[in-house]
């Protein structure tokens, strides 16, 4: 089979064409104005590399970041929600509050449709779905009539309780489609059929936001690759790691978004598997952020609300929600660029400020200034200046200065310590993301494993995981690749979210059963329908009564009986005391949501790590390295990865060289080299010397 | 690690101690029954030293209990020497004038031992369901009728719960198992406190935390009074007048700036009412405070040393300054109003940091009705409803519409509130030409219409302020739009007490705007042309 996978980003596009295990990859520029064509460049590439014709690919895979993009620099459509008459600021009001504290300055995210573009349409739906107010077809035409005149592109129906009953949404999209068919239209029931109006609203409005832009384009890209001969399916990356096909993903465009960071995920997640790990914590740090994410039994958690946009240094309820299933990533800002300074305080703080890659770090000496945990990486001996990125120079000097100016004589340092300082921050800092992220998932950090990837990752995990308690650290093969490579190991799937509040008590099981038997219908139908291999998983979002939190309760995946109320009631029982520790009996037990996620078993990816060859060849060598535990620099072997074998042990302190990246392996840990050439590394802790299958 | 550099030590360990207080917080979030404590992150954890000093206290959405925790855990240490404390001891204590300023909120502390030796106190403060009595609200005529008070007792011993104390409070108030689960969560957090700031102790390799408070305290201190020396030394007085319960109050404060110091004194406010709306001096001791961090120092962390230099005084037996045993439940109404008589006095200072007035007080929509034992439609049902009104204008940009200050409170779902209780919302709209006219006008309220789904009659409890008294704006910025509440056929209700909503009627709540800020002849052109577009000014479109 024969697979190619294309990463858009920001700056560059990924290309990674596998053939049969062997991967050819392609970097070129991202052409912003039709980014299609930086794809097609990448992917005449790969062809030509491998040898291989259009014709011949099986399956194309995609994942960009213009949905990201287009939401974050406010460049999506003319769009016009459409809202119950009574609740037009839902959107802008959001949850009333103000997000820092602190800040009498601070703004909430402007609401991506402003006020005058939301009109009103005169009905009402109650909670349990039945009609208060009819929908007022007068006003409908009237606002029909406005849409056309004033040329509007995208429309976001969202109505109250439309979750419940989507009638009045379905009607006024009937409406439109048939007086105007080439305006885009989002049902808020359709994209988010969730309970919380101001989260669906936001999640329509997305969708609708960014759904022209989508459509064109992927429309360009299906055409172009059919021109050129490839005549294979085009897949899309979506938020929870998952693929789908171009018609889902071009009316649901809004679950695109941040698929480049899921593609990570879902890479972790399938060495997880490869390697027998039921426990890991992948941690993915680049130039400006890091991720991590639990992954249990090869599975990434993953979770339904998460932030597009958020302003303020990254700060939480600084953007817009969007519910729609995502990988549950916690996002710092800790990166490789993460800029160091001492406040007036005398405290260092270290990000979430990045130079980016332009300025950048001191010592790439393009112009940045500051010290970052790059020049403190270097400033340490982590990274090589001879080898750094395929050799081009650093500038050690520019490092030294910057992190003595703004670190290490405020704080009365060296520039080592003071960078041992930095470098020390940065790792606190990622550790407390980490323990505050498995206590809200209810998740023990202590047997984990690591895994380790992104270009700064490898410097920082032995660290990361010491501080974590964490025995082991994996770091894969071709650890500083970006996502398209995940993206590999995607399956096709498809998850809805359905609310039907009910007490437990008085469960209606026939009621849930015909809703969640259409949810999964309508899910295989979007699959490929029947003749397909077909797994459902389903879970229910439940709390307390009282609780303003629901909890994801894994439910039998076929038909509820009359003991439903019971097996849930258990369900939810272990789910909770497993998050908080004990349960509270007898407190009445609501259900709010419903999810149906349908997996395409017969498409699933092969479970293997792809290999790829390494360029770096450094004869070894002794260098100084500081030391945490010596608290002085003092010889590392240095060694290039590359002239590694499988099976072969070192025990720490020493540093393997790679292109991308550098793994630290500090005193106190042992080295070993795994079948598929991934790094694994253990604390010194005597009488463990488990190995991953 | 135990040869790491000291500097470098304290460095990471400070880092690591706001990260445990926020790993607390966070804990007892998530396990939290009170809906405060979940929406409105009504709750506070912090660390202590052995002396009872706070170190670290997480940033959680109330400011009310800025220092009134940190004054807490010195009256728990009094009554408990640490010196007689032992490990898998707790304690704990409602008192309004020892804790955070009414019963329902329960502080618990915890010692934390590291190999038999203490190590320094773990606390966290939360809000309950029910205390039992009048219940949360303004009817009580002292404090014994608004719940079940708890001295300053031990509540776990050896790790075991005190069970005749949980029997005794669970007796007395309405929802007992939330009420035990979340003083459970208070025990629990304060564990997973104690338990990282022992680890940390013992990888940093530190006997016990003097050093480190030493460095964190001198630190927050030293900045703090940095901040307030850049401010003009003076004198600035500023008076407000807010409806209050049957009469409208003053509240009067003097601040006073010498050096790196602020005196703020209340002497001139209005005298303790007889209803539940009085506020205790810790509670006005951390709205005050939170009143200068809003402007002063705000990015230095809450600590012992961050606090100390600004002192606040009120003489008692004012409204600010009720002593035990005077009604104290809804000290919220009065006591939210606090930082904007402090911006008042700052505004005189430090005019270019300075927001004008806000509606301030959160509006808490207490709607109630239904018959036990019905039904559908006519089920039993009593829901809280936090919202808001609008901010005041900002130096530089408008105010905030219905957003929340000084509360950190998240607002619900109406489709929530809809799917648990017989309630149907038709309106949640800005009110257009509610904030205050300035250069920068005031941030504007809004309009809740509500009525019954099955068109009964349902009970209002209405504890609204700056309904006869607007939100001012300053320097030539008019006043907001005062609040009012009245039925949807027209007829005024009062903004204080328990009322009736007819059958077949809806109530309509109009939360008050904020003040404007600057001559409004100023106001750039485009700003106002964009309210117009938006149908926000005051004679709106359509």
């Amino acid at each position: 089979m024969i697979r190619i996978a294309s990463d858009i980003g920001g700056t560059f596009t990924d290309v990674v064409l596998d053939l049969g295990g062997v991967l050819h990859t392609a970097k070129v520029l991202t052409t912003p104005g039709a980014p299609e064509q930086g794809l097609l460049q990448g992917v005449d590439q790969v062809l030509r590399l491998a040898d291989v014709a259009p014709g011949a690919v099986d399956q194309m895979i995609h994942g960009t970041t213009l949905a990201t993009n287009a939401l974050i620099e406010r460049k999506g459509a003319h769009t016009v929600q459409i809202v119950t008459a009574g609740f037009r600021d839902v959107l802008e009001m959001a949850h009333e509050n103000r997000f820092d504290q602190y800040d009498l300055s601070m703004d909430r995210a402007p609401p991506l449709v402003e006020r005058a573009l939301r009109w009103e349409a005169p009905e009402r739906i109650a909670a349990d779905g039945r009609v208060l107010r009819e929908f007022d077809e007068v006003v409908a035409a009237d606002l029909i009539g406005r849409l056309i005149s004033e040329r509007v592109e995208s429309v976001a129906i969202s109505f109250l309780h439309a979750y419940a009953n989507p009638v009045h949404e379905r009607r006024l999209a009937d409406l439109i489609r048939a007086a105007a068919p080439e305006i885009f239209i989002t049902l808020s029931s359709e994209v988010s059929a969730e309970i919380r109006e101001y989260e669906r609203f936001a999640t329509a409005c997305a969708n609708a936001y960014v759904q022209p832009l989508m459509s064109r384009y992927l429309a360009a890209l299906s055409a172009e690759l059919t021109a050129r001969g490839v005549a294979c399916p085009l897949f899309l990356v979506t938020s929870g790691g998952d693929l789908t096909d171009l018609a889902t993903a071009m009316a649901y465009p809004v679950r695109l978004v941040e698929s480049g960071p899921a593609g990570g995920a879902v890479l972790a997640a399938q060495i997880a598997r490869v390697h027998g790990l039921d426990e890991v914590l992948a941690f993915d740090m680049g130039g400006t952020t890091a991720k991590l994410c639990l992954i249990d039994q090869g599975k990434p958690q993953m979770t339904r609300s998460f932030e597009v946009g958020r302003m303020h240094e990254n700060m939480k309820g600084s953007g817009f929600p969007v519910r729609i299933p995502a990988i549950d990533l916690v996002e710092i800002g800790s990166g490789g660029g993460s800029i160091a300074r001492v406040d007036p305080l005398g405290r260092l703080l270290v990000g979430p400020r990045s130079a980016g890659a332009v300025p950048g770090p001191a010592c790439y000496g393009r112009g940045g200034q500051s010290p970052t945990v790059t020049d403190a990486d270097l400033l340490l001996g982590r990274i090589d200046p001879g080898t750094f990125s395929g050799g081009v120079g650093l500038d050690l000097a520019a490092a030294r200065d910057a992190m003595g100016r703004d670190v290490a004589t405020p704080l009365g340092l060296s520039e080592t310590m003071g960078a041992f300082a930095v470098v020390e921050i940065v790792d606190e800092n990622m550790a407390s993301a980490a323990r505050v992220h498995a206590i809200e998932s209810g998740r023990a950090l202590s047997r984990r494993t690591l895994i380790a990837f992104g270009g700064a990752a490898p410097l920082h995990a032995a660290s990361l995981a010491a501080k974590l308690g964490v025995p082991h650290v994996l770091i894969p093969a071709h650890a500083g690749v970006g996502s398209a490579v995940g993206f590999l190991a995607a399956g096709l799937a498809f998850e809805q979210a359905r609310s039907l509040f009910m007490d437990l008590e008085n469960l209606d099981a026939a009621r849930v059963n015909g809703v969640l038997a259409d949810m999964a219908a309508a899910a295989r139908t979007l699959l490929g329908g029947e003749g397909h291999d077909f797994a459902e998983t389903r879970a229910a979002y439940m709390r307390y009564r009282g609780q303003g939190h629901e909890i994801t309760v894994p439910a039998p995946s076929c038909e509820l009986g009359a003991d439903a109320t019971q097996i849930l009631r258990q369900a939810f029982d272990a789910r909770y005391a497993q998050l908080f520790g004990a349960t509270i009996p007898g407190l009445p037990v609501e259900v709010l949501t419903w999810t149906v996620r349908v997996e395409r078993r017969d498409v699933a990816s092969a479970d293997r790590t792809p290999i790829r060859q390494d360029v770096i060849d450094v004869a070894p060598r002794s260098l100084e390295v500081f030391d945490a535990a010596a608290g002085a620099p003092i010889p590392y072997a240095a060694l290039s990865r590359s002239a590694l074998a499988p099976g072969d042990r070192h025990a720490g302190p020493c540093l393997l060289i790679e292109d991308q990246t550098t793994t630290v392996v500090p005193s106190g840990f042992d080295l070993e080299v795994l079948s598929d050439g991934a790094l694994w590394l253990s604390r010194q802790v005597p009488g463990d010397d488990k190995l991953p299958s | 690690m135990t040869s790491l550099d000291p500097v470098i030590g304290r460095q990471i360990a400070w880092n690591r101690l706001i990260a445990v207080v926020e790993e607390q917080a966070q804990t007892l979030m998530r396990i939290a029954f009170s809906p405060t404590v979940r929406e409105a992150g009504d709750l506070s954890a912090g660390v202590f030293d052995t002396e009872g000093r706070m170190l670290a206290q997480a940033v959680t959405g109330t400011p009310g209990h800025v220092n009134a925790m940190a004054a807490a855990v010195g009256h728990v240490l009094r009554r408990f020497p640490l010196s007689a404390m032992r490990p898998g001891e707790a304690f704990v204590t409602n008192d309004p004038w020892l804790g955070t300023g009414h019963l329902n909120d329960f502080t618990v502390v915890t010692p934390i031992f590291r190999a038999g030796t203490p190590l320094g106190l773990a606390a966290s403060t939360s809000h309950m369901a029910d205390v039992g009595g009048l219940g949360f609200g303004t009817d009580a005529q002292d404090v014994h009728e608004e719940g079940l008070f708890v001295p300053i007792m031990p509540l776990t011993r050896a790790g075991v719960f005190d069970e005749t104390l949980l029997a005794l409070i669970r007796a007395n108030v309405r929802f007992p198992t939330e009420v035990e689960g979340d003083l459970r969560a208070l025990a629990a957090c304060n564990e997973v406190c104690a338990a990282r700031v022992a680890a940390l102790a013992d990888e940093l390799g530190m006997a016990d935390l003097e050093d480190l408070a030493g460095f964190i305290l001198e630190a927050s201190e030293r900045g703090m009074r940095a901040a307030i020396r850049e401010l003009p030394e003076g004198r600035y007085s500023h008076s407000m007048t807010i409806d209050g319960m049957d009469a409208p109050l003053t509240l009067r404060a003097t601040l006073v700036i010498v050096d790196s110091e602020i005196e703020i004194d209340f002497t001139g406010t209005s005298p303790k009412v007889g209803r539940g709306i009085n506020v205790p001096m810790i509670y006005t001791e951390a709205m005050a405070s939170f009143g200068v961090r809003a402007v002063v120092g705000g990015r230095i962390p809450n600590n012992a040393g961050s606090l100390k230099p600004v002192k606040v005084r009120a003489p008692e037996g004012c409204v600010l300054n009720a002593a035990y045993p005077a009604p104290v439940s809804a000290r919220h109404v009065v006591g939210q109003m606090i930082p904007d008589v402090i911006l008042g006095c700052l505004a005189q200072a430090a005019p270019e940091r300075v927001p004008a007035e806000g509606a301030s007080a959160l509006w808490i929509l207490a709607m109630s009705g239904g018959e036990a034992g019905e039904r559908g439609d006519h089920r039993p049902f009593a829901v809280n409803c936090f919202h808001n009104g609008g901010t005041g204008a900002r130096p530089g940009k408008d105010g905030l519409s219905a957003t929340a200050f000084p509360s950190g409170v998240r607002s619900g779902s109406v489709e929530v509130t809809e799917a648990g209780a017989p309630l149907v919302f038709w309106r949640k709209a800005f009110r257009p030409g509610s904030g205050g006219e300035g250069r920068y006008r005031g941030g504007l309220g809004q309009t809740l219409e509500v009525g019954h789904l099955g068109g009964q009659a349902f009970i209002v409890s209405c504890l609204f302020d700056r309904v006869d008294h607007a939100a001012n704006g300053r320097f030539g910025g008019g006043p907001g739009a005062v609040g009012s509440v009245s039925l949807g056929s027209g007829a005024r209700l009062n903004a204080k007490g328990r009322q009736t909503v007819p059958a077949g009627e809806t109530v309509v709540f109009e939360t008050p705007g904020g003040g404007g800020l600057g001559d409004p002849t100023e106001r750039d052109v485009e700003l106002a042309a964009r309210d117009v577009a938006a149908g926000l000014s005051a004679i709106p479109h359509a």
